[in-house]
């Protein structure tokens, strides 16, 4: 509880600020707008639709390409973390691929793709898929024996030792790679978007718009809007399920 | 009444005397699980090799339980997990109704030394984990795994999460989740030894009942030689480290036993010099050992 009333606190004291050395005009609104003034920008741009728009052409893209990133993530770690042979080959593939930030899948998605929305998708996936591999793979091969050789005992084989040892065990890695794999996600999306127009009116679209219009209050106020969409779905979503699963797997919460 | 030695006996190892075969066979009861020259090497990463077991031989009678005692690091577990399938052993060979065993399964269940329920299950679910692998519908098995729970004391438990219990508790789940297998031979390594006294001494209570009631065949872990004579119609007593059967002892007292039983107390006093020479056994290789590494 204190902790939240010395963060509004202090969130409230930067605003303050914020508005009053631009009501100093020291530089020119289209350098340094106002709180007030981006709050304005906000409203018009929910006013009109174009803001929820955004969002929803945004974030439609976001579930599409993350959802085919936890099929695929989650399938290839599986692959990666118990089979050795898969783990040297594909999984120092991944690891490598690693290196390289997603956007520059770009140009070779639109050469593939041409100027579609398969395009983005694909450099969406490709910024997810590869840290969700990578913890699951992760999870799976750290399965304690002990607990392979518990539902051995009790009579488990083949694929129930998968479906009821193997991946929940792995549970707990599965989520802090997806919580990692949403937010390289939603990065990948918002680079994608502000290189690649695509005929629809995105987040990143609206970003470029107002450096062309000269027009920073809506630049900085769609900034806000990703920080706040990306900040909403950890807390609402990630942060609640990995509380739960790390207090049940007894794992210690370092919050 | 009868003198002490000759209610508990002692007998030379299996593996010395010869033929070790006519003396279980004097009830006319089915052999249920032959142990045959088991040796088992663990290799280390550093070319080191560590001989858990060497050349062990026993055999068990369907219905008998077993206790196996002796120095920590002999082998004990290992012996359950060969016996279980879980692991391979380097020779010799393991039969269950004189069938030689190729894997795990669900006939030989083991309770091992640490309670390995999942956290993702709640109590009952841990419970009805294995039924759930067989395929037995939900509602066949719900009273089955009742009575299991209420057996340990843990009914009013049954929604509650793994990091909700007390490692005794732990223990006990563990149990019920193997009863309610009601496995042909139940493997316990060391189950009850991080159980409170009273906890410790009802289940001794119960564990010979339900042994009673069902048939079961048993082999029952422990480093508490006077819980192996409570519960065990044999015992069988390892040496130290590589471990071979060393000698064993039949033990006749009329049942139920409880700990505290005066004729079971001073009959197991004799054993514990014997128990007291193989530790003291282990403890000098290992000083040796590290002698011969400085
Ligand atoms: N997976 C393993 N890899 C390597 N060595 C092992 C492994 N498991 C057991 N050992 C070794 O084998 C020997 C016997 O181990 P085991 O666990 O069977 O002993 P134990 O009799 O059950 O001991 P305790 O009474 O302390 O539980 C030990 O020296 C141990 O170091
Ligand atoms: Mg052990």
């Amino acid at each position: 509880m204190k902790n939240w009333l010395t963060r509004i606190g202090f969130f409230g004291l930067l605003i303050i600020l914020w508005e009053v050395v631009a009501r100093l005009e020291i530089w020119p609104g289209y350098i340094f707008p106002s709180f007030t003034s981006v709050l304005a920008s906000m409203w018009y741009g929910f006013a009109d639709g174009s803001y929820p728009l955004a969002i929803l052409i945004s974030l439609r893209r976001l579930a599409v390409g993350y959802g085919i990133s936890l099929l695929l993530g989650i399938t290839l770690g599986l692959f990666v973390g118990r089979i050795p042979i898969v783990q040297k080959t594909v999984g120092s593939v991944i690891l490598g691929l690693q290196a390289l930030p997603s956007v520059c899948w770009l140009p070779l998605a639109l050469l593939w793709f041409g100027l579609s929305e398969k395009a983005i998708i694909f450099v969406v996936i490709m910024g997810a898929v590869l840290s969700i591999s990578l913890s699951t793979a992760d999870g799976i091969r750290n399965t304690p024996p002990l607990f392979l050789q518990a539902a051995k005992t009790m009579g488990a084989a083949g694929f129930q030792l998968y479906s009821r040892v193997i991946l929940p065990a792995a549970l707990p890695s599965i989520v802090s790679g997806m919580k990692l794999g949403w937010s390289f996600a939603w990065r990948s999306l918002m680079a994608g978007e502000l290189l690649y127009y695509g005929g629809m009116a995105s987040l990143g679209h609206l970003l470029t718009m107002g450096r062309e219009l000269n027009d920073m209050a809506q630049v900085i106020s769609v900034m806000l809007m990703i920080v706040l969409i990306g900040l909403l779905v950890d807390f609402l979503v990630f942060a609640p399920v990995e509380v739960r699963i790390r207090e049940r797997w007894g794992l210690h919460t370092s919050r | 009444m009868p003198s002490l030695s000759a209610r508990i006996a002692w007998e030379t190892a299996a593996a010395v005397r010869a033929p070790p075969v006519p003396a279980l066979f004097h009830t006319g009861e089915a052999l249920k699980l032959s142990v045959q020259s088991l040796t088992k090497v663990f290799l280390h990463s550093h070319r080191e090799s560590t001989p858990a077991l060497r050349n062990i031989s026993f055999d068990v009678k369907a219905g008998e339980f077993i206790c196996l005692l002796g120095p920590s690091g002999c082998g004990k577990s290992t012996l359950l997990h060969l016996i279980a399938g879980l692991e391979k052993a380097d020779s010799g060979r393991i039969l269950v109704d004189n069938k030689e065993i190729t894997g795990s399964g669900r006939d030989r269940v083991v309770i091992f030394q640490e309670p390995a329920l999942f956290p993702w299950l709640n109590v009952m679910d841990n419970v009805s984990f294995g039924l759930d692998c067989a395929g037995v519908p939900k509602k066949d098995q719900s009273k089955k795994i009742l009575e299991y729970l209420r057996l340990v004391g843990l009914s009013s438990f049954r929604k509650a999460y793994t990091h909700e219990l007390s490692g005794g508790m732990k223990q006990r789940v563990a149990l019920a989740r193997a009863l309610a297998l009601e496995p042909d031979i139940l493997l316990m390594d060391e189950p009850f030894a991080a159980l409170d006294a009273q906890t410790r001494d009802m289940l001794h209570t119960e564990m010979q009942e339900i042994w009673q009631k069902t048939g079961t065949t048993i082999l029952f872990v422990t480093h508490n030689v006077r819980e192996a004579f409570v519960l065990g119609d044999r015992v069988l007593l390892l040496s130290a480290r590589p471990g071979r059967l060393k000698k064993e002892f039949r033990c006749e007292l009329p049942r139920p036993r409880h700990i505290e039983d005066f004729a079971l107390v001073e009959a197991v006093r004799e054993v514990l010099s014997d128990l007291r020479e193989e530790v003291l056994a282990a403890n000098k290789k290992d000083l040796d050992h590290e002698e011969l590494a400085d």
